[in-house]
């Protein structure tokens, strides 16, 4: 019974379902399986392997996204209930993604976001012109494992380095992994600014990312 | 909405404004875009020359704004300086088919708070043909209107020497900053065009048409905040539509479906009765190769043949990110011919020839007879050395080479011949008064600028 409601919820993702996610994520609970099981059997495993045909080529980011957004609809019922058992669920790191200030692109950012969600990060994304100061506040707050800074302009590039200069100056910098990403971002930038990486497309943010969490 | 001066004047014509949610009603639009104008004069630096824009006349000028350059001994995409800007300038300067020039690169060697208008700066001192560009900052378009006054004098709204990008950002919205720039932009009574770039299936619907019920409402909105605030001020309907490649989320500018796009804005655009504006003539492809010449061929001959008016894209590459002094010169090649193209087929008693066909006669020739001598020049496009032209034999003898190779000499020996037209003394004078100022409010040394 429990390996064929893992397989339907496994069916769900891979046919990119949020509704039957949620459903089949209830009954998974009402059955008894373990919801931490369940997250990782019925929802990560099928997410993990669009990831995977994503990067072979096999798979659009459309249906990657999909996927992702029917893992969020199960997991959102499966998480509350690994809460309320003060159970913890694996992961890879947390990461906290955010465009600079003065930049309203957003495409890039999301698309990054879902692929590390993908890959096992639990992600907090602080969405677009966030000023350097809430990076500020909400690293103090969640203390991340990196910290995704996003631009797509050369103008609004600048900010990035704001940022890291004002962790800095916070005596946050240390143990904190900053990654970049944006159009005009290079690995002389990441050099210029003292961060750790940068991610030259959506796939490359994520292998740096994984890279930096080996490092940590 | 993201501009608070935007929102109190759509408010006060009758728009919904639920914070930064605006609805503009039917009819304002409708009434509004009927009092742009359909066309306006762009004049060169001196005031010399004017182009219309609008109609059906297609000005092309290079892609904006790279961050990488091609470097010419490499053949390797590199960030773009200042000496290259300078060197795109001046060849921009000399190439007979690009009309206008723009600020192409964002060169990685000057401040940032002043890039915007260095790279106005180097235009102005380096050529004389008008230009395309836009401002970084909100400042910055205010600056460079007064750079373009130091040299054009107090008649710049009357003889614009520049159009001005603001952009709104797909899918609709407009940020604090283009939008005061479109402001401003009216203000200063500058022309501007109002360009979206949709990146299809990521910013906008992933259907053509789709994307252009989206760009169209984005121009629109530009187009009302305009017309508010001030009655006649020129805007350009523009577009940068490109296709989001779903396998490596890129933006595909060289795309077939892009290209359609752009030009189908083109004809919302003249629909609508105002001049137009497309980045066509751009190519995905990496290095100067059959990709970018087969892409940007393509942008420029049906730019041409949708009499978009104002084609930015030459020498572009790596879809908006690399500018080409070897692809600006084949590319300038691609726009001879567009204008060839669509000037067409001349029928009348003379170029129908029957007089000089029955003298010749069966198994004569032409190539004595005036009738040739007189239509040649008026009827062919002269090409460039870039194109090949020489025998088998010849071409070998010349040391075999291929298009990219004989445009990087072509671009290395007109920059070491071509001088631009010099910039008037007085009107350097005050160029450099009013640039220093502008670089004494951002602490900015000359010495800190490379090296002009």
């Amino acid at each position: 019974m429990t390996e064929q409601i893992l397989s339907d919820l496994r069916e769900a993702i891979l046919y990119f379902d949020p509704e039957e996610a949620r459903t089949l994520a209830q009954k998974a609970l009402d059955m008894g399986v373990d919801p931490v099981v369940a997250l990782e059997e019925g929802l990560a495993k099928p997410l993990r392997e669009i990831g995977d045909r994503f990067g072979t080529g096999e798979a659009f980011i459309t249906e990657l996204i999909a996927a992702a957004q029917a893992m969020e609809a199960g997991a959102e019922v499966l998480n509350q209930e690994i809460t309320r058992r003060g159970a913890t669920r694996k992961k890879v790191g947390t990461f906290l993604i955010g465009t600079v200030e003065g930049d309203i692109h957003s495409i890039g950012k999301n698309i990054v976001a879902t692929m590390l969600s993908t890959a096992g990060f639990e992600v907090i994304d602080l969405g677009t012109d966030v000023p350097t100061q809430t990076f500020i506040e909400n690293v103090k707050k969640h203390h991340p494992d990196i910290l995704g800074l996003s631009a797509l302009m050369t103008t609004t590039m600048t900010k990035q380095k704001e940022v890291i200069e004002a962790l800095q100056a916070a005596g946050l910098r240390a143990g904190l992994k900053i990654i970049v990403g944006g159009a005009p971002v290079t690995e002389d930038w990441v050099n210029e600014i003292g961060a750790d990486a940068c991610g030259l497309d959506a796939l490359n943010a994520v292998e740096a990312s994984l890279r930096l969490m080996e490092g940590k | 909405m993201n501009n608070r001066h935007a929102l109190e004047l759509l408010k006060e014509n009758g728009c919904t404004v639920d914070a930064d949610i605006v609805h503009t009603p039917q009819s304002l639009v409708e009434e509004t875009i009927k009092k742009a104008p359909s066309s306006f004069n762009l004049y060169t630096r001196e005031a010399d020359e004017t182009h219309q824009v609008g109609g059906d006349n297609v000005i092309y000028n290079p892609g904006s704004a790279a961050i990488f350059f091609t470097d010419r001994e490499t053949g390797l995409m590199r960030r773009a300086n200042a000496q290259d800007f300078k060197e795109l300038v001046r060849l921009t300067d000399a190439l007979t088919h690009i009309h206008a020039q723009s600020t192409a690169m964002v060169p990685a060697d000057v401040p940032d708070q002043i890039s915007d208008l260095y790279r106005l700066y180097v235009i102005l001192k380096n050529s004389s043909k008008p230009i395309v560009t836009g401002a970084f900052t909100k400042e910055g378009l205010t600056d460079m209107k007064n750079m373009l006054e130091a040299v054009a004098g107090d008649g710049l709204a009357e003889a614009p020497r520049a159009i001005f990008d603001c952009c709104p950002s797909s899918p609709l919205m407009w940020s604090d900053v283009t939008c005061q720039n479109l402001l401003d932009c009216v203000a200063y009574g500058v022309p501007a065009e109002i360009i979206p770039a949709p990146q299809m299936g990521a910013t906008s619907p992933v259907t053509i048409a789709g994307t252009i019920v989206e760009a169209n409402a984005e121009f629109l909105s530009g187009a009302v905040i305009s017309q508010l605030a001030e009655p006649g001020s020129p805007v350009v309907y523009g577009g940068s539509p490109s296709v989001f490649d779903m396998r490596h989320c890129t933006a595909r500018l060289g795309a077939v479906e892009a290209v359609m796009a752009a030009c189908a804005f083109a004809e919302m655009g003249k629909h609508y009765g105002v001049p137009t504006h497309g980045y066509l003539g751009l190519s995905d492809s990496k290095t100067v190769d059959a990709q970018s010449s087969f892409e940007s061929g393509m942008g420029i001959l049906l730019a041409a043949l949708a009499r978009v008016n104002v084609v930015s894209g030459p020498g572009m590459q790596a879809s908006e990110n690399c500018q080409s002094l070897e692809k600006l010169v084949i590319d300038n090649e691609l726009c001879g011919a567009a204008y060839r193209l669509i000037e067409g087929i001349t029928v009348d008693e003379e170029t129908l020839a029957t007089e000089v066909i029955s003298k010749v006669g069966p198994g004569g020739h032409f190539l004595a007879e005036r009738h040739t001598r007189d239509h040649h020049m008026k009827e062919r496009h002269m090409p460039g050395d870039v194109i090949d032209r020489l025998s088998p034999d010849a071409w070998t003898k010349a040391g075999s080479k291929d298009a990219t190779r004989r445009a990087k000499e072509i671009a290395d020996k007109t920059l070491l011949e071509h001088t631009p037209k010099p910039l008037p003394k007085d009107s350097e004078e005050r160029l450099e008064t009013v640039f220093k100022a502008i670089l004494r409010r951002h602490g900015i040394r000359p010495s800190q600028l490379p090296k002009n």
